[in-house]
């Protein structure tokens, strides 16, 4: 029996995943090897010039880069152990559960730029209410915005409450569809609460936990409406990400070949950086 | 008797408003489009009056122009006038500022033409001019162009080939609360504090000191605190340009022509001498008197924060002053206008040292500015367009208006008749009106940086200015690295390439064209 035709079954899917997927990357590595820009409009070939000047001459891609490690890192544990601890709350019977359930979520589900400005507003250090309430409480005004290190953290506070809601979903679905019987034994030998979920709900829950941070991690380290609306990357280069950087590079200097080697590069360090933080993760959290 | 005597007092009033008023015009124009109804139509070759004769029926013009308000504004404005008066459909795309460029760039470099009128800045010339049609000849010697100052004529044009259409004209000036700094109670005040006499400041020293002085507390009475300055101090919302306007004192020495951001025959960048370091020094100076947060204060900011009452002084495009003086403005009448501070000495780059002396050098910044693609099918419904948008009457009903973005850049806008018909008390509307004038009189002015990688070459000095106001770095090393960037990209432009453009600019600087 001739199989051969079965590949044709195949055809749809693969020239899906050449058209969405290869062919953008494949012209992103070619642009990535051309001087595209304002004054040279063209896609010419001038080797690996753009990777020499990358790793060579430019720390305010490296220096973004490991800021954004740091943003991503910490936004994603914290919004790990809020989510998991929202997602334990309305796990049990409390009133109003299914309230409090789709409460948890409104953040995710409004649009980020528009909440990106009303947090803007917020942290306004003249005009903004935060500054006036804390006036009111003698406080004096914080720098939200203009102070390099207080606005990292500002950048954190509005990551984190934007995204929590999508760790607590996908923590509060492994939390649901764990079997009872664990549960049911630690009762009868009498476990308390702590012991029940650092020996129990902890441990079952890992699997779910990488996934759930690392899906995270990849969405924070793109990271780009936030701080574009909130800071700009300022003050000075304070809160200036990766992909706020390609994106300047890109499209306010019209640097394309330059941006898609910082963009390919990008690729390249996160799906390392990111293999390797499972394997960790994987390593820590699940005892064979 | 009492209400027949009303009536004749009324119907006399009325009658002398419009036999005597130079406002009070009501023609069939102005029923129609009440955005002109302080003129009415004016006759020129793109009124009302010649615009309804053409029929562009069937046909559409497309835009690419800046959000709502400013430019985005009056775009959808004439747009909507043109669509009525020609029968052409008019499509009007709103962009942020931080992408005409790349959204104008992009299908031009692709040879696609999406938008037959593209919106963007004056300093987008260099790089644009190649995908632009450049004004024929007609519009160039219309009457209505022939009143646009030599220097927006420059700026809107390359090698004597005029590429935008000008619709707005831009500088840099000083701005200050007329209620403060001529009220003698306060002038007595400082005196006694500082041993100086307050005034409008002739220099960034005397700027910085009485801004300090009126920082941080409530001297208008409105249970508000004020502060000293509103700047554009925020990174990507043109800084580089209130560095430049800052610097020009320092820096542009008229004894040393031949270039202002590059000396032309060596294509050094300059701006990392004493000149520019000293200009950024006070302006990490400034961070301290400004409102709180001012350090990431853009241009809506500022215009806000000196419109609203905020702030002693500003600096920057004319809306903030346009701004504070409209009817609903909480300071209308309050302010003044005076041209950008100087300095008391000025770098000399040929004796690489300090010239004493008074030195003051206007900036004229960039502004908006329009071209209509080369690719484009509909160059003369474009033309008449802009040359609609630009015709006497819709012009002066927008230049009153702070939020368009429009400018002065006629010679006729230099009266203050123009602007107390509007509501301006006579001795401001001199004041700005001088102001401007000066500047157009100035033999030591600088023009924007408008070279191949122009974007590049602002946005390296904007990031370094940037981690200076931002304690990053000190002004000295934060100007070095703009300075090796500077190099860097002169590399791999060509240092030849940007030289020939550049030499276009300081041509003007020197007042050879």
């Amino acid at each position: 029996m001739n199989f051969k035709h079965k590949f044709v079954f195949l055809f749809p899917g693969l020239f899906v995943l050449i058209g969405i997927l290869i062919f953008p990357i494949i012209f992103t590595i070619r642009l990535s090897l051309s001087g595209w820009n304002s004054y040279t409009p063209e896609m010419n070939f001038i080797g690996i010039t753009n990777y020499i000047r990358l790793f060579t001459d430019d720390p305010r891609f490296w220096e973004s880069f490991f800021r954004l490690s740091f943003l991503s890192v910490t936004t994603v544990i914290l919004q790990y152990v809020i989510g998991f601890a929202l997602a334990m709350m309305v796990w049990r019977e409390i009133k109003f559960k299914r309230f409090f359930r789709v409460i948890f979520l409104v953040p995710m589900m409004t649009t980020p730029v528009i909440m990106t400005v009303i947090w803007r507003t917020f942290f306004h250090e003249s005009l903004g209410p935060v500054n006036d309430l804390l006036g009111g409480l003698g406080v004096k005004p914080i720098l939200w915005l203009s102070d390099p290190v207080i606005a990292k953290f500002t950048v954190i506070i509005v990551e984190v409450w934007q995204w929590t809601p999508f760790m607590f979903l996908l923590l509060l679905a492994g939390l649901l569809s764990l079997p009872k019987e664990p549960f049911l034994a630690a009762a009868i030998d009498g476990a308390s609460p702590f012991r029940k979920f650092v020996y129990v709900t902890f441990p079952l829950m890992a699997p779910i936990s990488i996934g759930a941070i690392i899906i995270r991690l990849i969405e924070a380290s793109k990271i780009m409406d936030t701080v574009f609306v909130l800071t700009s990357g300022g003050p000075g280069t304070a809160t200036e990400t990766s992909s706020f950087y390609i994106y300047i590079k890109g499209l306010r200097e019209f640097q394309m070949g330059y941006a898609a080697t910082l963009s390919f590069t990008y690729l390249v360090i996160m799906i390392i950086s990111l293999t390797i933080i499972a394997k960790v993760l994987t390593k820590l959290m699940i005892k064979e | 008797m009492k209400m027949k005597t009303i009536k004749t007092c009324v119907t006399a009033l009325i009658s002398a408003l419009l036999v005597f008023s130079p406002v009070a015009y009501a023609d069939k124009w102005s029923d129609q489009f009440p955005h002109i109804k302080n003129t009415g139509d004016i006759p020129g070759e793109c009124s009302y009056e010649a615009m309804s004769k053409k029929n562009y029926k069937g046909k559409t013009l497309k835009i690419n122009t800046h959000a709502v308000p400013v430019m985005g504004e009056p775009t959808a404005l004439h747009a909507e006038q043109f669509a009525k008066l020609t029968g052409a459909k008019v499509d009007v795309t709103h962009t942020p500022a931080g992408d005409l460029y790349a959204k104008a760039m992009v299908p031009f470099q692709a040879g696609q033409a999406p938008y037959d009128i593209v919106f963007g800045f004056s300093n987008f010339i260099n790089d644009w001019r190649r995908y632009l049609e450049p004004v024929p000849k007609k519009y160039v010697e219309m009457k209505q162009m022939k009143d646009v100052t030599p220097s927006h004529i420059g700026v809107a044009s390359w090698d004597g080939v005029m590429y935008q259409f000008p619709v707005d004209g831009d500088r840099h000036y000083l701005k200050y609360r007329k209620d403060v700094i001529d009220n003698p109670k306060y002038q007595k005040q400082y005196k006694e504090a500082t041993g100086k006499e307050l005034k409008v400041p002739t220099t960034w020293k005397e700027y910085g000191e009485m801004a300090a002085y009126f920082n941080g507390w409530d001297w208008d009475g409105d249970g508000e605190k004020e502060y000293g300055s509103a700047e554009v101090m925020k990174k990507d919302d043109l800084m580089y340009a209130a560095f430049y306007s800052r610097s020009a004192a320092y820096s542009k020495n008229p004894k040393t022509p031949g270039g202002f951001f590059f000396d032309l025959e060596t294509m050094t960048p300059l701006i990392n001498n004493p000149g520019f370091v000293e200009a950024l020094t006070d302006w990490v100076a400034a961070t301290k008197y400004v409102p709180p947060g001012g350090i990431n204060f853009g241009l809506g900011d500022e215009i806000g924060s000196f419109g609203g009452g905020q702030t002693l002084f500003s600096f920057s495009w004319d809306d903030a002053f346009v701004a504070a003086m409209q009817p609903d403005s909480p300071i209308n009448n309050k302010v003044g206008a005076a041209q950008l501070p100087g300095a008391t000495k000025v770098w000399n780059r040929k004796t690489n040292s300090w010239d004493e002396g008074f030195n003051q050098a206007p900036f004229f910044v960039w502004g908006w500015a329009v071209g209509v693609a080369k690719k484009s099918k509909e160059h003369e419904m474009a033309f008449d367009y802009l040359c609609f948008f630009a015709n006497e009457a819709n012009h002066q009903a927008d230049i009153g208006i702070g939020r368009f973005g429009v400018n002065p850049f006629r010679d006729a806008d230099f009266q203050a008749d123009v602007w107390t018909q509007i509501g301006w008390d006579k001795d401001i509307a001199q004041s700005y009106v001088d102001t401007l004038a000066e500047m157009e009189k100035s033999k030591n002015r600088v023009f924007p940086l408008r070279v191949p990688g122009t974007f590049e070459f602002n946005a390296a000095l904007a990031t370094a200015a940037a981690k200076a106001l931002a304690g990053q770095l000190s002004p000295q090393a934060a100007l070095d690295e703009a300075a090796k960037q500077w190099n860097d990209i002169l590399n791999r432009v060509g240092k030849d390439n940007v030289r020939k453009a550049y030499a276009v600019g300081v041509a003007m600087e020197d007042n050879k064209q």
